[in-house]
């Protein structure tokens, strides 16, 4: 049998740090990249004696995340703790939510080459994060940093529903664009917070029952997720085809080798010991509170699609694609405030940032330059102060040394050159160098024309403006 | 004038009329803590330069009238698993013999407001686990009325200290007991307030669905006088109710007219010393006598109590005593290889045999396979002594039993029979499964001599129904007045 007779199953636990200000059950600030263990209290560190306060925030962050995922919201929900050891584990259990999670049953749509799928979410619970352990730079043995320790997680579960690594990524990209719009997580993913398990079966097209799956744990970016489900996908066809079976584990992907390793072996499986947490009370939801979030949920990704579509007159696709990152769509809008062209701003957005984001491997939310800078290029270029050639050049500028435009032409000399007297001179000079355009012309090639113009663009390194020249090449020639 | 032989709100009236200063009352505990320490082995850290050094500030702040409340520069003592900031916090075991919490309890936080004067840390047993505080790592205290018995536990020295008047008073924490019980062994005044009245942050955990902080006095009334300082609701305490806050000295009567008492007769069979019994049997009359009416009655669940008692307790503390791992702070072993080793050899070397015992029962009991046997179970069990109670105050304002069914027992004759010192616990628990006040208070000495409590228990936060009839009871029998202890025996 063949690769085509299987079929992928895939579902993810996505985990997404929510950007409360403070840490789920104490005080301490969640900003990331503070020195090691400056953000932590007795709470958090686990001191003796020391109890936990539930942050109201981040209930209500879970219940907008349940809501914008059409989930179910639990009105009587609780805490328990999920018993383990390990050293950036630092009360040895982590407080979760076992069997009344906050959101349940819920479902989001996903696209791919226009038609839709339903991929359900099983539920949506609050945790807490653990610490991180670092590399000791001044001896063996790692280092423990609690900073994190405490900050708040929504673990977001969704249905084996998914059939491809496309699939997933289009889920994950979802998933991510719901939670920037309704604001609950940044989603960073290079900073870990966000982040997803993968749990991979196959089975034979047509099969009922679910294969044995595998999970693959903290996968933080969308290329390595798509890479480690078609590895994953084929390990486990090439086990089954050999005769062999695949056993339930835990994985580590490996983006280096593009392999998967397995974790830890059987006897080593967990008994979490979840248990209700005996500190904290019951989280009880009244309908009004569940009410007035939905109420005050921000748009989402369909209805400013939709807006931007009717508003616009952008094409399905351009506003999809800007409505995608909500960072993207805020640059969209933001910028488009300033300048008033939305075609302009659409273009630039999805042809030559899209293109930088993705040579650079970067997500929108890494977009150096502001709305304003973007702005003002693309009011530069109607303006006819530089030309669409050099809009290119500061657009790379903008990513490598984000700066006022009008700056990085003045400082780099891309200011277009629009005075008569100097284009007539550069036109003369071209002419007088390429004799065998002007008999070209003259023959009937028109081709030669653009040669002509190329040429002066060459030799003003773009700073030439191409109408003024067009009209006096041809002024000349006809002469 | 014996100074030490006062109670609190005696020592607040000579204070008042300044026949004593602070500093001579600090002076009197600190020479009756050299004195009697030897024998009774109440302290794990004494703070007697500490205490005597703050006497004079205070002394000096109240001439100049910095402070003016009525409790500044009385000396208390403070069982060993509240935090205290730049002061040790043991929990009387190795795992934290050097261990210095960075922070005050919250009930230490209102103690310091008062400006009261922490004469020390006291001996307990090992994460309060245990019913003698033979547990102790460090040592075991006597009983002043016999030391050759145990002060009871988990709250022993505390209990103890009292008892000799090494401490004017002390607080204590009781999960299954641990305040009443050795309050009983060694006849003074532990009450365990309703689960939610004070405080638990900042006390070492063993089981937070029932640890308690509360007082242990020498009378009712100081029993009043300290829960009103440290009562009230905390936004660190999760679980800490937020009631209006009442002055509980206002509640002792002496008048227990048409109080309905209720007498449940599961704690008066099998297994009850008959001294014991008869002791109780005779207070009952008393209150026959003031007035009350007195009526027996089948608290069916109280048989099943204990065991639930020990899964849920255990359950929590397999939890609760993860966090000594070895890592942040604590005892680390210096025999290990690599993680696993780290953590199992910390812990290994770092806990005493019941704590290890218990935390085994409790991951047991939460296993996956177990889980429903159990700890469910005993959860559904738990519910329904709940209802159990909730029915017998629809009926009666005040229960009472025998604190303890037996007074104390001699050192070593049970500490290697845990089943034996759980049943130690009997009368006390099923009070914090449900979550209930309960105060024991003493009401005569057996043919040895040694000290029987009686135990009132009310329904939640009626703190001053028990109050009142204990201190109603105190003041027709007066204990104190007629016995004390002898701090015999303890040649061992």
């Amino acid at each position: 049998m063949a690769k085509e007779d299987y079929e992928i199953v895939i579902g993810l636990e996505v985990h997404a740090e929510l950007s409360t200000k403070t840490k789920i059950f104490c005080s301490c600030p969640t900003e990331f990249g503070a020195a090691p263990n400056t953000h932590t209290c007795p709470v958090c560190m686990a001191m003796p004696g020391a109890l936990p306060v539930l942050n109201e925030k981040v209930v209500e962050y879970a219940v907008k995340a349940g809501l914008a995922t059409n989930c179910s919201i639990t009105k009587e929900s609780k805490n328990d703790r999920k018993n383990y050891f390990y050293p950036d584990l630092p009360k040895s259990y982590q407080i979760s939510q076992f069997d009344k999670p906050l959101c349940t049953n819920g479902q989001i749509d996903i696209e791919e080459d226009g038609t839709t799928k339903t991929i359900g979410i099983t539920r949506i619970h609050i945790e807490e994060d653990a610490g991180k352990l670092n590399h000791n730079e001044f001896g063996s043995g790692s280092l423990v940093d609690l900073n994190r320790a405490g900050v708040p997680l929504i673990e977001i579960v969704s249905e084996p529903d998914m059939r491809s690594s496309k699939d997933a990524e289009n889920y994950l990209r979802k998933i991510k664009s719901i939670l920037e719009y309704i604001e609950v997580s940044d989603c960073k993913m290079q900073e870990g917070s966000l982040r997803a398990d993968v749990n991979v079966s196959v089975r034979k097209i047509g099969c009922k029952e679910f294969g044995t799956r595998t999970e693959m744990k903290n996968m933080n970016s969308f290329r390595s997720i798509v890479r480690a489900i078609d590895y994953e996908a084929q390990r486990q066809i090439e086990v089954i085809e050999n005769g062999g079976k695949i056993e339930q584990e835990t994985l580590r992907w490996d983006d280096v080798s593009g392999k998967t390793f397995s974790m830890r072996d059987k006897e080593d499986a967990q008994d979490y010991r979840y248990f209700p947490e005996p500190d904290l009370v019951a989280i009880r939801l009244s309908d009004e509170y569940i009410e007035s979030i939905r109420k005050n949920l921000p748009e989402l990704p369909e209805s400013r699609k939709k807006r931007y579509l009717e508003e616009y007159k952008l094409t399905e696709k351009e506003a999809k694609m800007l409505t995608a990152s909500k960072y993207m769509s805020n640059l969209f809008e933001n910028a488009l405030k300033i300048c008033g062209n939305a075609k302009a701003v659409a273009n630039w957005l999805l042809s030559d940032v899209s293109r930088i984001l993705n040579e650079k491997e970067i997500e929108p939310d890494q977009i150096p330059f502001t709305a304003e800078q973007l702005a003002k290029m693309i009011m530069l270029i109607e303006k006819g102060t530089i030309s669409s050639a050099i809009g290119k050049k500061v657009l790379e500028e903008l990513f490598e040394n984000p700066k006022d435009p009008e700056k990085i032409i003045e400082e780099k000399g891309w200011i277009q050159i629009s005075d008569e007297g100097a284009i007539k001179e550069i036109v003369m000079k071209i002419l007088e160098n390429n004799p065998q355009s002007i008999i070209d012309f003259k023959a009937g090639k028109d081709r030669a024309l653009g040669f002509l113009v190329g040429q002066a663009m060459k030799e003003t390194k773009g700073k030439a403006n191409p109408k003024m020249l067009n009209d006096m090449f041809l002024e000349e020639l006809n002469k | 004038m014996n100074i030490t032989e006062l109670t609190v709100h005696e020592l607040q009236e000579k204070l008042k009329s300044k026949e004593l200063t602070i500093e001579q009352i600090t002076k009197a505990y600190v020479e009756n803590i050299e004195k009697h320490e030897k024998d009774v082995q109440a302290f794990i850290t004494p703070l007697k330069e500490n205490a005597l050094k703050q006497a004079q500030e205070i002394q000096e702040k109240i001439e100049n009238k910095e402070i003016t409340n009525s409790l500044a520069g009385i000396p208390i003592g403070i069982k060993d698993n509240i935090c205290t900031k730049g002061v040790k916090t043991t929990c009387a075991s190795k795992m934290l013999e050097n261990f210095v919490a960075p922070y005050n309890a919250t009930v230490m936080e209102k103690i310091n407001n008062e400006s009261m004067i922490n004469l020390g840390k006291l001996n307990m047993d090992e994460f309060a686990m245990g019913a003698s505080t033979e547990y102790s790592y460090f040592k075991k205290t006597r009983n002043p009325w016999n030391l050759n018995t145990v002060p009871g536990g988990s709250s022993g020295g505390s209990a103890a200290a009292v008892a000799a008047n090494m401490v004017p008073w002390a607080l204590g924490s009781d999960t299954g007991g641990s305040i009443r019980q050795p309050a009983s062994f060694c006849g003074v005044v532990g009450l365990k307030p309703t689960y939610g009245l004070v405080s638990r942050y900042g006390l070492v955990a063993f089981a937070s669905s029932l640890d308690q902080i509360g007082p242990i006095t020498k009378d009712v009334q100081d029993a009043a006088i300290l829960l009103n300082v440290i009562a009230g609701h905390d936004e660190k305490d999760s679980t800490s109710a937020n009631k209006e806050k009442v002055d509980y000295t206002k509640a002792l009567k002496n008048d227990v007219k048409g109080l309905k008492i209720g007498i449940p007769k599961e704690y008066f069979g099998e297994g009850i010393n008959s001294e014991v019994k008869q002791s109780l049997e005779k207070a009952i009359e008393t209150y026959k006598a003031l007035g009350a009416t007195v009526e027996e009655f089948s608290l069916n669940i109280a048989d099943y109590a204990l065991a639930t008692y020990y899964i849920i307790a255990c359950a929590e503390a397999s939890s609760n005593l993860g966090r000594f791992d070895g890592i942040r702070y604590g005892y680390r072993t210096e025999n290990y290889t690599d993680l696993k080793e780290l953590f199992r050899n910390s812990r290994s070397e770092g806990f005493g045999a019941e704590v290890k015992r218990r935390i085994i029962l409790g991951t047991y009991v939460l296993s996956s396979g177990y889980y429903d046997a159990y700890y469910k179970k005993a959860q559904q069990v738990r519910t329904l002594v709940k209802k159990e109670f909730d029915k017998a105050f629809e009926k009666y304002d005040v229960l009472l039993t025998p604190t303890s069914p037996t007074v104390a027992f001699e050192i070593g004759t049970r500490s290697n029979n845990p089943l034996e010192m759980y049943l130690a616990d009997i009368c006390t628990v099923s009070v914090n499964i449900a979550g209930l006040p309960g105060i024991s208070i003493p009401c005569g000495v057996d043919s040895k001599g040694m000290p029987i409590g009686m135990q009132l228990i009310a329904n939640k936060f009626e703190e001053e129904t028990i109050l009142n009839a204990a201190y109603t009871y105190e003041q027709k029998v007066k204990f104190r007045e007629n016995y004390e202890p002898t701090f015999k025996g303890g040649a061992c």
